[in-house]
């Protein structure tokens, strides 16, 4: 078990909101780490849209989402924030007083954090793997049926199938192949989205007989205590089949749930964070709530609220930090000790 | 103007009227038509907005462009009358449409 990481706030999710809320408790001192699910920096904006422009962020007529995240880290790179990616937080436990809140949180990768504070940023919640539509798959996950690929030694020898047509499919079926006993890839038409070099590489290994590739999809398991025998699958052509296989690893791409939050004793409603509107703190003293995540009358899920609500989380998160310092309200046009952290003195 | 009839899974109708220019998916969100998730807002990149047409209708609506087909892949239970609602325009033609939503988005 590594180390505690002390830090005086951790902000979970580094979505637009979350990156800029470094900006806003940098200015006052506060060292923040960050968490996020994904295994790059950004959220919705890198992962769902990081190409389409954004027309209402004050100041940029038009910015592309990935754009905007570039933009944010350059802005906030004085700070050296730290990333924790491919994190999960999966558990918050208070252990200070409603006057000087402290939570120790454990990632799902057994990072451990200490921290005086702490920001849910977390957009629509966490990315997780959509689950195609087939019966009794529950009984099947972790054990035979993988979302994603941990360990590929344990895969070695095995018969594997591999559902989709994206990169994670394409990539996995060309990692997998050379130490699977037989990966087949299924998709439900013969064209691909993944990138056209690891589609060329697949057919390649098609034409040269060293793994199969079927069109259609998995309608049925079957197999015992979670373990794989085969797959029952319907072709294009409506013909059926089954594929035997020990592993099946289905790729449909993310889509966000609430995940954890709602288990770390946070008043919620329709899995939304209500927070007040002067502090955007939730019901437990110490843990905010900013963007698309959190609600109040009158909330509006546009990236700039969460800038707004991130400024004035950052005021009450001071008074936890530094209980017995006085804050004073500075621009970052006029101050000299704001632009001295910025490192843009005169 | 267009009457737009959002079928849901247990089989419950609801009638929704989309201005033409529109997407069928704006309709189900501004209507809170059940069913619908569209996390991404309209932008091609989820599959959370995912319909059956019904048959009458799939002449008049058509294909799926190649890169909602590319993102159908990641939609649950595609089927060969499936489409992604932010990609469906409102016209005059559209009027009586009638669309399935399936048991789950995701």
């Amino acid at each position: 078990m590594s180390d505690v990481i002390k830090t005086d706030a951790l902000i979970v999710g580094a979505g637009p909101v979350g990156l800029f809320a470094v900006f806003e408790l940098g200015l006052l001192d506060i060292k923040c780490h960050l968490v996020d699910i994904l295994p790059k920096i950004g959220g919705q904006c890198a992962e769902l849209y990081p190409e389409k422009p954004i027309y209402d962020i004050p100041g940029f007529p038009s910015v592309t989402g990935q754009g905007l995240i570039d933009n944010l880290l350059k802005q906030i790179e004085p700070f050296n924030p730290e990333f924790h990616l491919s994190e999960m937080v999966a558990s918050v436990e208070s252990m200070g007083t409603a006057t000087a809140p402290l939570f120790r949180v454990m990632t799902d990768a057994g990072t451990e954090f200490e921290t005086k504070s702490l920001i849910i940023a977390a957009g629509g919640g966490s990315f997780q793997p959509k689950k195609p539509p087939i019966p009794e798959i529950e009984t099947y996950e972790e054990k035979s049926v993988f979302y994603a690929v941990r360990r590929m030694e344990e895969l070695r020898g095995c018969d594997v199938l591999i559902v989709g047509g994206g990169d994670s499919a394409l990539d996995w079926t060309l990692n997998l192949q050379p130490i699977a006993r037989r990966v087949t890839l299924m998709h439900r038409r013969d064209e691909f989205r993944a990138a056209p070099h690891s589609v060329e590489q697949m057919r390649s290994l098609v034409a040269d007989g060293k793994m199969d590739l079927r069109i259609g999809q998995v309608t049925g398991l079957r197999g015992d205590n979670g373990l794989l025998s085969s797959a029952i699958c319907r072709g294009s052509d409506n013909s059926a089949f089954d594929i035997n296989c020990d592993a099946m690893l289905p790729f449909f791409g993310l889509t966000m749930k609430l995940g954890p939050i709602a288990d770390w004793g946070l008043s919620l409603s329709e899995n939304l964070v209500p927070v007040d509107t002067e502090r955007f703190e939730t019901s437990t003293p110490g843990i905010f709530a900013i963007g698309d995540i959190n609600t109040y009358p009158g909330k509006l899920k546009l990236i700039l609220s969460g800038f707004h609500e991130g400024a004035l989380a950052a005021q009450r998160v001071y008074r936890y930090v530094y209980p017995d310092k006085r804050l004073t309200f500075q621009y970052t046009t006029s101050s000299s000790s704001l632009q001295k952290k910025l490192g843009v003195e005169g | 103007m267009a009457k737009l009839q959002f079928v849901d899974f247990g089989g419950t109708a609801r009638m929704v009227e989309a201005p033409n220019g529109s997407t069928v998916m704006e309709a189900a969100i501004k209507n809170a038509v059940p069913g619908i998730e569209a996390e991404c807002g309209g932008a091609c990149a989820c599959a959370t907005c995912h319909v059956y047409i019904d048959d009458a209708w799939q002449a008049i609506v058509g294909p799926p462009t190649s890169m909602e087909e590319d993102m159908l892949d990641f939609a649950y239970d595609v089927r060969p009358n499936s489409r992604l609602s932010c990609q469906i325009k409102v016209t005059d033609q559209l009027d009586g449409l009638i669309l399935h939503t399936p048991e789950h988005q995701a």
